[in-house]
């Protein structure tokens, strides 16, 4: 710390070199044997650098030629897109009102405590019962449904998340402007939301990372390409017979992509809600 | 406005919440109670009331005492590793040095990746005939031979913990960074001036500001790897012969596979149980640290 000890100096950055190393090893030879070519893959000893990069499984993955690997992949892509969208949508729009009611009411706060602590379920508790109630509903391999049933995971995650961004807003503005005459949406409206804004937006990208990541439930209710997400898809290819492993590298690095960039870009805001989640208990 | 109105607007404004949390979780926990009680396939018939025999034949089963000491294990040693990977981790960000805060902002990576991407980049790594892993601990001349990780009970189960920490460490780091950054400057100033070494002034002065929210990233964490399904099932379906079959993979394969949801629900009850009084007995520990560290 105070120290300026010219070994204790060479310490850290070894140590520092040592951390980035950890980090960073996996996730490039990642995208090194999604540019090399399948023999250099093969090879003993091994290949750790491509002769030639070669681009062209991104290509593959992303065409949407029938019954290629390429539709396969990106129609799971759409399907994650859109399953993460509307889950998204729905937790925000049940988070917003739920998280202002308790954090202006906290009487009502052990409503919302009991739907926290339902975190600690396993969804191997909740599976049978919606396994067998989506297949009455007829909304087995079907986004709608694995979008409702992602809500158990999203909705009390950004409903906790909301309500702590409302109780950072005071309520003495809230309140001088319904002295003023304006009602509670328009005051919403108004006051409350456009200060809330970057925590809505933090809770909405905390929901999609979770959508997105989601495969548990995937697994469970979709089974082929109308609805199979990319988590699955992955999954499948990781299990399957591909013989080219490349190809499921590069997968891997597409279905990174997005979580990763997001996380970069919104490492602050992402860093506090996590932390704060982790500070104030 | 009257304190009535308050409470009634506050229920108001919460029922589209509500409403749809008893569809997805109230009502399944309900009825997973009920399966539970009965002969019910997943499948095709309603299944009739067999009291208790579920739960006696699954508690009885080896099947289930050797995979709760499975999960027991992987959560016990991913979590610990975590926790102390995480906690070093922190110190070091902590430090000044450059290039601090981009080594800070790599620590999202391995969060932000997906689970299922983490599994299939580390079964891919161990490989037992292409793999990173092999052909550098040859190359290195560590090993003689290829191995296969993932496909010997000997080393399945470690070689997944190792996947595991390198996801989840990052974040115990990034909370522990953020506690450690509260730490106010001149207390440790002050302990350094008393003379107290590197490892009094971690046990007296920083520890007691790490303590809560280790506690809290604890809790998770644990409980987490506790429910562990995604990263097994991806990287060794609970295999070979069973080695690495964690608690929810189990329920998987009763409810699922073999299509027995009541024995299933029973099994699936029993897991719930397990976990609850672990955060149970964990909040009261919470508590107890935010008492004496405050």
């Amino acid at each position: 710390m105070e120290r300026k000890n010219p070994v204790f100096t060479a310490f850290i950055y070894v140590c520092a070199l040592l951390l980035a190393a950890v980090i960073l090893a996996p996730l490039a030879w990642l995208f090194v044997m999604s540019i090399s070519p399948a023999a250099d893959l093969a090879a003993r000893p091994l290949r750790w650098w491509p002769q030639a990069a070669d681009f062209s499984r991104y290509a593959q993955l992303l065409s949407t030629a029938e019954n290629s690997a390429g539709a396969a992949f990106t129609s799971s892509l759409r399907n994650s897109l859109e399953v993460a969208g509307m889950a998204t949508l729905a937790a925000v729009v049940l988070a917003v009102p739920a998280g202002w009611a308790v954090s202006r009411t906290p009487s009502v706060g052990w409503s919302l405590s009991m739907v926290i602590a339902t975190y600690m379920l396993p969804p191997v508790a909740l599976s049978v019962p919606l396994y067998m109630g989506l297949s009455w509903l007829g909304l087995l391999n079907n986004v709608f449904g694995l979008a409702l049933i992602y809500l158990t995971i999203l909705a009390p995650f950004t409903t906790w998340l909301m309500k702590s961004g409302f109780d950072s807003i005071p309520r003495e503005i809230e309140a001088a402007a319904m002295i003023d005459g304006a009602g509670l949406f328009q005051t919403w409206r108004i006051i409350t939301l456009p200060l809330a804004a970057p925590v809505v937006a933090t809770s909405a990208l905390f929901a999609v990372l979770l959508a997105w990541d989601e495969f548990f439930y995937a697994l469970l209710f979709t089974s082929d390409q109308r609805a199979k997400t990319l988590t699955v898809a992955i999954a499948d290819l990781a299990g399957g017979r591909v013989s080219d492993y490349g190809l499921i590298a590069t997968a891997g690095v597409l279905a990174a992509l997005p979580p990763v960039l997001i996380g970069l870009v919104m490492q602050r805001a992402l860093i506090s809600g996590l932390t704060s989640g982790g500070v104030k208990g | 406005m009257s304190g009535t109105w308050m409470t009634t607007r506050a229920w108001l404004l919460m029922l589209p919440l509500l409403v749809i949390m008893v569809a997805v979780i109230g009502w399944p926990l309900v009825d997973t109670v009920r399966l539970s009680f009965t002969d019910a396939q997943l499948v095709g018939t309603a299944g009739n009331y067999v009291g208790f025999d579920n739960y006696t034949r699954m508690l009885t089963s080896s099947n289930f005492t050797r995979t709760l000491s499975t999960t027991t294990w992987f959560a016990v040693i991913s979590v610990a590793a975590e926790m102390v990977l995480g906690v070093l981790a922190a110190l070091l960000l902590n430090q000044e040095f450059r290039g601090r805060a981009v080594l800070r902002g790599l620590m999202i990576l391995p969060w932000a990746l997906p689970t299922v991407v983490n599994a299939t980049l580390w079964r891919l790594i161990y490989n037992p005939e292409y793999g990173a892993l092999n052909a550098a601990l040859t190359q290195l001349h560590i090993i003689d031979d290829y191995r296969s990780w993932l496909g010997e009970p000997g080393t399945a189960l470690g070689a997944l913990i190792v996947a595991d920490c390198w996801k989840n460490f990052p974040l115990v780091a990034l909370i522990a960074l953020a506690a450690l950054q509260a730490v106010p400057r001149d207390i440790t100033a002050a302990a350094l001036v008393d003379g107290a070494g590197p490892f009094n002034r971690f046990r007296f002065v920083i520890l007691p500001y790490l303590a809560g929210p280790l506690m809290v990233a604890l809790v998770l964490r644990t409980i987490e790897a506790f429910k562990v399904f995604d990263i097994i099932w991806v990287m060794t379906r609970g295999g070979p012969a069973n080695s690495t079959r964690s608690l929810s993979i189990l329920v998987y394969q009763e409810a699922f596979s073999f299509q027995r949801a009541g024995s299933g629900a029973s099994l699936a009850l029993i897991v719930t149980l397990l976990v609850t009084v672990l955060a149970v007995a964990y909040a009261g520990l919470v508590r107890k640290t935010a008492g004496s560290a405050a």
